[in-house]
């Protein structure tokens, strides 16, 4: 799934500026899994502005709206009959929702309440962890399953550096070392004889030092 | 007992702690209180295991986000006790009014 942070209050104030009459619009896929911009976080960051706008004796309208997703035009037409009553429109998605509902009301303020920070996995209820940087071409086959893209520090291709110790990353003692997982896994699963395969340099065109990407398939456009 | 303690508290009976949620707390202050505090039973003492641990984290959190607002974080807390410690029940509603007291009226009910 995308995982994401919910930005700092201070700072989503900040970008409201004057702006006092909000949709806050949250999303039921991801970020609803991950904590950051579901149903529940919309009633958490509403009730906070309701909260903030009180104390300081200002009128203004919060509006919780939570849409199944916010990366799907279909659905982001579901706010097109109340959308106008608002100043701005505070999604709650990742960043590919905040845009994609910019794109579909183009004459309104759509601002991101999210940091949206990687591809990954739940580790336990409360806690994720990163797993793929969606680099376009996978090599998890030659690496027992294990993305050193990802969860390298430094993405090598044949390691570990030098920095691998106790089987942990030199960046802290916290972050397994994923040359470590890859060589255990190999063991594990009896591959070890692909880590005397020297993988290729990449060709990181397939990913996003290609530009912008795009995917198509003709049989399924209607 | 016959114990007393002070009437501007007002009780919500919930079925155990675990059932306190951080958006509950919210719509309380929303709705003009000056604080709130959640009674649990005794740590380890959870009839359900975790509940009164998990109420205590999301007070915590709760704590942030009042922070964040600037209510003050000092407005919420977690109390533990036992059921057969109604004494304890009526000091920590003692302290919590005492301290809502100094911290005076949420400026939300402004
Ligand atoms: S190799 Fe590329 S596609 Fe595969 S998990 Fe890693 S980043 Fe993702
Ligand atoms: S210690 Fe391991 S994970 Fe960290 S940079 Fe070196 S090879 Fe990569």
């Amino acid at each position: 799934m995308i995982v994401g942070n919910r930005k700092d209050f201070k700072e989503i104030l900040e970008k409201l500026g004057p702006r006092r009459r909000v949709l806050v619009l949250g999303c039921n896929e991801c970020v609803t899994v991950c904590g950051v911009g579901g149903e529940r976080e919309v009633g958490v960051l509403a009730s906070e502005l309701r909260l903030f706008w009180k104390k300081e004796g200002e009128t203004f309208e919060v509006r919780e709206h939570t849409l199944e997703r916010q990366c799907d035009c279909e659905y982001i037409d579901q706010i097109r009959g109340f959308a106008d009553e608002y100043d701005v429109i505070l999604s709650m998605a990742c960043g590919a929702g905040v845009q994609y509902v910019s794109e579909a009301y183009k004459t309104k303020l759509v601002l991101p309440a999210v940091n949206t920070t990687f591809l990954g996995v739940t580790i336990e209820q409360g806690v994720w962890s990163e797993r793929c940087q969606g680099c376009g071409a996978c090599i998890l086959d030659m690496t027992a399953g294990v993305c050193p893209i990802a969860r390298c520090a430094k993405s090598l291709l044949n390691g570990p550096c030098g920095g691998s110790s106790g089987g942990k990353c030199e960046i802290d003692n916290e972050t397994d070392c994923a040359w470590q997982l890859i060589v255990d896994r190999l063991k594990e699963s009896g591959q070890m004889e692909r880590y005397e395969e020297i993988l290729p340099v990449k060709d990181w065109r397939s990913g996003r030092e290609g530009g912008p990407r795009k995917r198509v398939r003709e049989d399924l456009k209607l | 007992m016959r114990l007393s303690y002070p009437s501007n508290v007002k009780v919500v009976k919930l079925p155990c702690t675990g059932r306190v949620d951080v958006l509950l707390i919210l719509r309380a202050f929303e709705s003009g209180v000056d604080g709130v505090y959640v009674a649990g039973c005794m740590e380890g003492e959870c009839h359900f295991l975790r509940g009164n641990l998990r109420a205590r984290r999301r007070v915590e959190y709760v704590k942030g986000l009042l922070e964040e607002v600037g209510l003050g974080g000092g407005r919420v807390e977690m109390f533990n006790m036992s059921a057969s410690q109604g004494q304890r029940f009526a000091q920590f509603a003692r302290e919590m009014t005492e301290r809502i007291r100094l911290l005076g009226p949420s400026p939300v009910r402004k």
